[in-house]
Formats: C-alpha cells, structure tokens, sequence
C-alpha cells in the first residue's frame, strides 16, 4: 500500500437490484473477484483482482453484473500514460521484467483497415457464389522450377509434399501448456472436420491426439520439448520456429507450476520443472545451420513431410525469407508484431518487429525479385482478424493465413490479456482441472468449424465480387487493393496504388 | 491522360479467326469482312489483323514490324538492330491513305536472321534470344515498339475500326493459311497504336475478348521469368503465359489449356488414374497461371489455332466449319459474313480448348 498503491483499473458494478446472491460469480471466478459475505448477506467485490475477461457477466442468471473502466485516474499527461507509470511502480517494486499475454494492444497502425477491396462493374461481371462454382483450395510447398517428362512423354508428376487446404486457413502454434487440453481437443477435432492443420506449438504431442495427425503441424522449437521420431512423422508437417511474433528474438518460458501430469509426460520434462525454450536453437546461428536442421528432419522424415520455417517478423524480413527460401524449407511462416502469445516481456511485445502486412508484402515481392517465389509457399499470421484480412493478406501475396487469437476467441477467449497467470476463467489458457473441464470440446470444435466455414463463405463472396473464382487468381492480385491514408513510401511497400488511382 | 502501359485499361471486344486444315492461302479480304457485322463491338480505338503463312519468300527469317515515333527512334533501333542480326530486307509496310485512320506512326518490317557468333557467345537458342531482343527493343527504345517478331507471319494492327484497318494495311494483297482479327472497346482513349491486337511475341498471336480478373496475379507471377508487361493489357500476359508454357517448359497446347483454365477440383475428382495426377500436377504447380473473370482468346501459332474460354464461358464465341475451314468468332454473324454455308456450329464450353492444325507439311 501507500506508494505502491495501483487503484484497481476496473469496477465490478452489481446491480443490487438484480442480484439474487445466487454466487455463481463467486463460484465462477478463479481470480476471487466476488465474495458472499454471509453475515451481512452481501455480494462484495475485490476489484483490485479484476482481470475483466467477462466470465461473471456472461453467466450472471440475471444480468446484474458489469464490469467498467475506472474511472479513478492520475491526473492526464500526453507523455506520461497512466499505464507507463503504473508500469514503473510495479517494476519499482519487484525489480523484474513486466509480463504480458496475447498481442500488442497498443494504437500502431493497423494496415488491414488502410487497404480497400476491388469488385467488377460493367467491364466484367462479378460472380455469384451461390450460383457458380468458387474455389478456395490451396496447395502449400514446393513447386518444381521445370516440367519434366518420362521416356513415353508423359509428365512426372509427383510433387515435393504439400499441404492441400481446402480453405487456406489454418491455425497457428498454440502450446499444449500454454492452452488445456480441452482447447487442443477442439483444435484438433475442428481442424480434421474443416480438412485444415492445427498447429501443436512447442508442447509436443498428447499421446490422444495422434489419431488426428493429418490434420497436424507439428512443432520443432528452440527446447525440442516432445520432440521424438513417432512426433515427427505422426503430423502433416514438420514446422520450425525460429521465433514467433509476439517475441522476436527471445525464447519461451513456461513455468514449472505449469509442467503437471500430462503436459510433463507430453513435453518430456520432469513435473515442476520450469520449460525453458532459448532465444536461438543452439544448433543454428547462422543461415546455413537452418538448412542442416531442415534436412535433418526430412531425413528423419523420409523426405515424405513438408517442412515450415516460422519467423517473426522483423526489419530485415525480406532478407531473411530470401535465404529460408534457399534452405530447402518447403514453406515460410511469417509471424507479425500482433500475434498473440501465452507470455512475453511486454517491452518486447510492444516494441519487438513489424506489422505483418509490411513483411508479407516485402517478402513476396522479393522472392518475385529473385525468381523464386514458386519455390516456397508463405503463410502469415499475427493478427488476421476476419475473412477481409485473409483476402488482402492473399491479394498481397500470402498462399495461406494462420490464426490463433481468432481461433481463441471463438472458443471464449475475451481478451482480457492474463494468460499468464494460469487462470483462464474460461477454460483455455490454464493447467486447472476445475477450469479447464469448463471448454467443452463438444462445443469448442463445433464453433471453431462455424468461424472458419463463417469466413470461407465471406471470402467466396469477396472473391465473387472481384469476378475471381479460384483463389489462386487471388494470390499476389495487387491491383485487387487499394490504400487510403497512406504515405508514398507505405504504397511504395505495397506495391499498390492509392484509393482513386 | 495516362498512355497505354502507365495505366491498365480494360476493353470489350470483337474477335474472329479463319484458318484452312489443308493449308489453302486465302487473302485478308474475308476476315476484314467478318469484323464488319461486329463493328458495335469496337469503338474505333483499335483494331487489329495477323496473318501466317503471308511471307514464304521471307520463311527462314523474323519478320519485325515496327512502330516508330520518329527517325531518331528508327535510326536507333535500326542501329541495335545491326549488332547481332542480319537484316535481309527493311522495307515500310505498304499502306493505303484512308481518311479514317490518322495521326499514322512510321511502320516498318525487317526480315532478320540473329547473328550465330552472338547466338553462341550467349548460349541461347534462336528463340529465346530474339524474344528477349523484342522485349529490349521494346523497353529501351524509347519511341520504337516491335508488335510482330515471327518467322512467316505477320501483325498489323493501328487505331481506328477493325475493317478500316484491314483496308489501311491493304490486307487483301496478302494471302496467308490462317487469319485472326481484333476489334477494341477500350474504356479510355490512349489512342497508340501499340495498344492495340493482336498481340504478338515470336509466331504466338493473341487475340482476346474479355477481362481478366486474374491480372494482377499473373502478371506478377510471369514477370520473374524475364517477360516484361509493358502495356499492362490481358492479351499481353496471356501471350507471354503461352510463350513461357509452351515454348520454355515444353507443355502442349492441350497442357497449356489446362492451366490457363484449369478443370475445377471437382471435375478433377472425377477423373482417373494419369489424367488426375497430371490435372492436379499442372494446377498445382501452375496455379499462378489460372486465368479468371471472363475471357475469349483465339491463339494463332505456326500451322495452327487455338480458341479458348475463361471456365466459366463469360464470354461468347463459336466456332463452325466449311470444307477444309474452320471459322471463329464472338459471334455467329461474324462466321456467316465469311462463309454464309458454314455448318456444325457451336459454342465450346469453358475452358474446353477447339485447337485446329494445318496438315503437316502443308504450311
């Protein structure tokens, strides 16, 4: 107290009136929040560990819970934010580095929102979905430089492996540690239903799910935590990170309260240990090493797995891609500064890389420079947001988008950016029994299939609007977009022109 | 106002083509007067004609045909020209003043063999390296613009209405086995002559109705294979998509076909055994070169023809025949209006390539 005295940032207003002390808020908040006082026969509320994730709202039986924005605030200062020096406070106090989960909520430009979509007038038609066929499959991976051909004349045609999509959306790397088992579960069942990949993070494999490994990425990170043969060959393909979004250039940590039971034996860490991934695999530091691990796990593979090199997004992207492109990885994960994480320093979520539409439009452009864009496929994430954002991340250049956030929130995740504190009110980002068992995978899997069905139907009827009916003719489409409120030197990057040109 | 090639102007169009199985000439008098039928289909913007088979005294060698804006553009070409090939005739293309098409560029046409010493100083085949002395010419040269580079075949086209440009060129004192023709709806006046179709890259001529909603994308896709997309029109693309399918990774006409407007997936479900895998192969390996939105495109090649529509037949065209003939346009009148007895006609499904040949040996 007294100095380092924070006033809470939220107030839990109850209406009295409503409130039937039924203590479903009570008995729903792992924060402690709100507490029957049975002398007085009383609701009360200690704001102070409010993390406003909306959990006591949405199951108050009679609507008489809402949480605000306090309005107790320190006196206004355009340099001095409120939340920069409650920051210092806090770091005044423990000496340690600030945490924070999921992405960077700060007001940087969002380019999704500065890039409008075309549709056909008079000169072509556009095309109706509902009448004529419209097509969103992709491939993911290599394709061959030259045609070749048997001794009769007749193509070769066997391909480098490739991830066929049926809607290129697929979703990204989420821990199992870092989300429960029931989120995983619904990932999973989702992702074989909609004919999509889950991602497994760096969490290895739970032992249930290999039965969906078609349907998998599987993830090689900086720990090699669950990494083993059987991991290796069970997914569709093997992915890489180098790093991820939310924090470019630094590991991962998952602490060891979090290393029980199951996520122990499926990472193959003993229990209470912490999970400590280091900022680089130590096996690479250079360009070169990159391509040593990719051929190490298409040996280990035999050759019969796709392999996907995930970055963050950082300045020298292009570069960067440019030499993946070269390492013999069959396909390019790009991670921009908005992706969502677990847990990350915030200094670096909040200051680390570069929007995504920045890199995603460098780097494709590069690898059209130099001739290779064909060689390798590119995925994005961090943050595609709605079925817009994946129609202008393809007409940029993508082959395919990640998410995760998007994914979360269609399984209740309500942003409220305390994931690592381990207690997810609504079932996902937490180890606790008595939480976890409240995301029933029955109804996470189904929502999941409903968002991303929801979306595929948006981006056939943007693509009809276009007069586009598969979406390769999508891919790269730059004249499809045009900027508002950009600089020259932002369309330059794009490639495209300004709203009206 | 934005010229041609520093703005994407799209058009509606007028195409028709004619070609004899049995090698038969025909002069350029029955394809001028097909376009006449069609004529609200131009807008006076452009209109174009390539003949094959028009210069068999000349067959061994290129035949360029040059726009150019003044003799110092001229002079210049003429002398890069010099350095690495043997002119064996420069010559103006022979006109007829007409008062229906003005403000007339100089038009030139050289024969032209490439130097062997500078063929293997390179290392390049025949092809490749006149192909990439056209696109030079064309994006060096400031004022010169080469709209024809085939052996035994010839683009002539100018602004002003497809019939009116057929007379311009004086069309009829040419005889040729196949004749293709284009007349242009541009939705603004550029008012150059390159602008206009045919378009033509070594004996590939195209000749498109439609717009492509792919372009972008194809372009972009086409472009880190050395072509350039000067003019940034449809027929430009697809003829450098055809040139890089059929001529630099050997596919056939029917292959090519089946990327530029590849089967949907469901059709490919159905199909079996080689034809699904080589299907799904050339869509997956190719699939920057599907070509989308609606689009007619009659390619002219050495002995031979290929029509095409976008896969979902958003454009019209038929096809009919009559002898040895085979007649295509965007319009049955247009088929009439050359052969007024021509039978068997239909229209092709999309994306189903109607792919004529002279006989072997006979062109």
């Amino acid at each position: 107290m007294g100095i380092e005295y924070i006033y809470p940032e939220f107030e839990v207003v109850r209406n009295s009136d409503r409130c039937i002390k039924c203590g479903v808020c009570q008995r729903q908040c792992a924060n402690e929040v709100h507490k029957l006082d049975e002398d007085l026969n009383v609701m009360l509320s200690d704001e102070a560990k409010c993390v406003n994730c909306q959990r006591c709202v949405a199951l108050c039986p009679t609507r008489a819970l809402k949480i605000v924005k306090s309005d107790c605030r320190l006196r206004e200062n355009a340099n001095w934010s409120d939340s920069t020096i409650k920051e210092v406070y806090k770091q005044a106090s423990s000496g340690g580095v600030l945490l924070s989960s999921m992405g960077n909520p700060n007001p940087l430009p969002v380019y999704w929102d500065k890039i409008l979509i075309n549709a056909s007038q008079v000169t072509n038609p556009p095309i109706d979905p509902l009448r004529e066929p419209m097509e969103t499959a992709v491939f993911l991976g290599k394709k061959p430089e030259k045609i070749e051909r048997d001794e009769n004349g007749n193509i070769k045609c066997d391909l480098a492996p490739q991830i066929n999509l049926p809607v290129p959306i697929m979703f990204s790397a989420m821990s199992y540690g870092s989300i429960s088992y029931n989120a995983h579960e619904s990932l999973a069942r989702a992702a074989r239903e909609l004919g999509i990949c889950y991602n497994t993070g760096e969490g290895g494999l739970h032992k249930d799910f290999y039965e969906y490994g078609p349907n998998t990425i599987v993830q090689v990170a900086s720990g090699r935590f669950g990494v083993h043969e059987n991991y290796l060959n069970a997914g569709a393909a093997i992915e890489i990170k180098m790093g991820q979004g939310a924090k470019p250039g630094i590991g991962g940590h998952l602490p060891g309260a979090k290393i029980v039971g199951d996520v122990s034996k499926t990472r193959m860490i003993p229990e209470g240990s912490d999970a400590i991934s280091p900022a680089p695999h130590h096996d690479i530091y250079s360009i070169e090493d990159l391509r040593q691990l990719v051929f190490s796990l298409k040996e280990a593979t035999n050759y019969k797995k796709p392999i996907i090199v995930k970055v963050a997004a950082v300045h020298n992207i292009a570069a960067i891609a440019s030499g993946i492109a070269r390492s013999g990885a069959d396909i390019i994960a790009i991670d921009g500064f908005r992706g969502g994480t677990g847990a990350a320093p915030t200094r670096i979520r909040d200051n680390v890389g570069i929007p995504i539409e920045l890199a995603l439009a460098s780097v494709d452009q590069r690898l059209r420079d130099e001739g290779i864009r064909n060689n390798v496929s590119l995925v994005v994430g961090g943050s595609i947001r709605c079925a817009s954002d994946v129609v202008k991340a393809i007409a940029l250049g993508a082959d395919a988008c990640y998410i995760a956030t998007s994914a979360l929130l269609a399984l209740g995740c309500h942003l409220c950016r305390t994931c690592q504190t381990g207690k997810c009110n609504w079932g996902i980002a937490t180890q606790r029994p008595e939480l976890v068992k409240r995301l029933n995978p029955d109804i996470g899997y189904q929502r999941l299939v409903n968002l991303v069905t929801a979306w595929q139907h948006e981006i056939k009827e943007l693509m009809g609007a276009m007069g586009i009916n598969s979406i390769e003719a999508l891919k790269g489409n730059r004249l499809m977009l045009r900027g508002v409120n950009m600089t020259e030197k932002e369309l330059e990057i794009f490639n495209i022109s300004h709203a009206g040109e | 106002m934005k010229l041609e090639g520093e703005v994407r102007i799209p058009s509606g169009c007028a195409i028709s083509a004619v070609i004899s199985k049995e090698g038969n000439l025909m002069t350029g008098e029955s394809i001028i007067k097909s376009m006449i039928p069609m004529h609200d289909r131009s807008n006076g913007l452009g209109g174009g004609f390539a003949g094959y088979g028009i210069y068999p005294e000349y067959k061994d060698y290129y035949a360029f045909h040059i726009f150019y804006n003044d003799n110092i553009s001229r002079n210049k070409c003429e002398s890069f020209l010099k350095d690495s090939f043997e002119i064996v005739k420069a010559e103006n293309i022979p006109i007829k003043k007409i008062p229906e098409i003005t403000d007339v560029p100089l038009i030139w046409r050289y024969f032209v063999a490439p130097l062997a010493s500078t063929l293997s100083r390179l290392q390049l085949d025949e092809k490749t390296y006149v192909a990439r002395t056209v696109t030079k010419i064309n994006n060096e040269i400031n004022g010169a613009y080469v709209f024809s580079s085939g052996k035994n075949m010839g683009v002539f086209k100018a602004v002003g209405f497809p019939e009116d440009v057929g007379r311009f060129y004086r069309l009829d004192e040419y005889k040729g086995y196949s004749w293709t023709a284009h007349g242009r709806y541009p939705t603004n006046t550029p008012g150059w002559w390159g602008g206009a179709h045919p378009f033509a890259l070594l004996d590939y001529s195209i000749v498109h109705n439609g717009e492509i909603s792919s372009y972008d994308a194809n372009r972009r896709f086409i472009e880190m294979f050395g072509y350039k997309c000067n003019l940034q029109t449809d027929t430009e693309v697809i003829t450098y998509i055809i040139d890089y399918l059929v001529r630099r990774q050997g596919l056939t006409l029917e292959e090519t076909a089946n990327v530029i407007a590849a089967p949907f997936w469901s059709t490919i479900e159905k199909k079996k055994g080689f034809d699904k895998g080589k299907y799904t192969y050339l869509r997956t390996v190719f699939s920057s070169l599907l070509v989308t939105g609606p689009f007619s495109i009659v390619l002219g090649y050495e002995g031979g023809l290929m029509a095409l529509n976008d896969r979902l037949k958003l454009r019209s065209m038929v096809v009919g025949e009559k002898d040895d003939k085979v007649y295509i346009a965007s319009e049955e009148a247009a088929i009439r209006a050359m052969e007024p007895g021509a039978t068997n006609i239909y229209a092709p499904a999309g994306g189903e390539a109607v792919i004529v040949n002279v006989k072997e040996g006979k062109f």
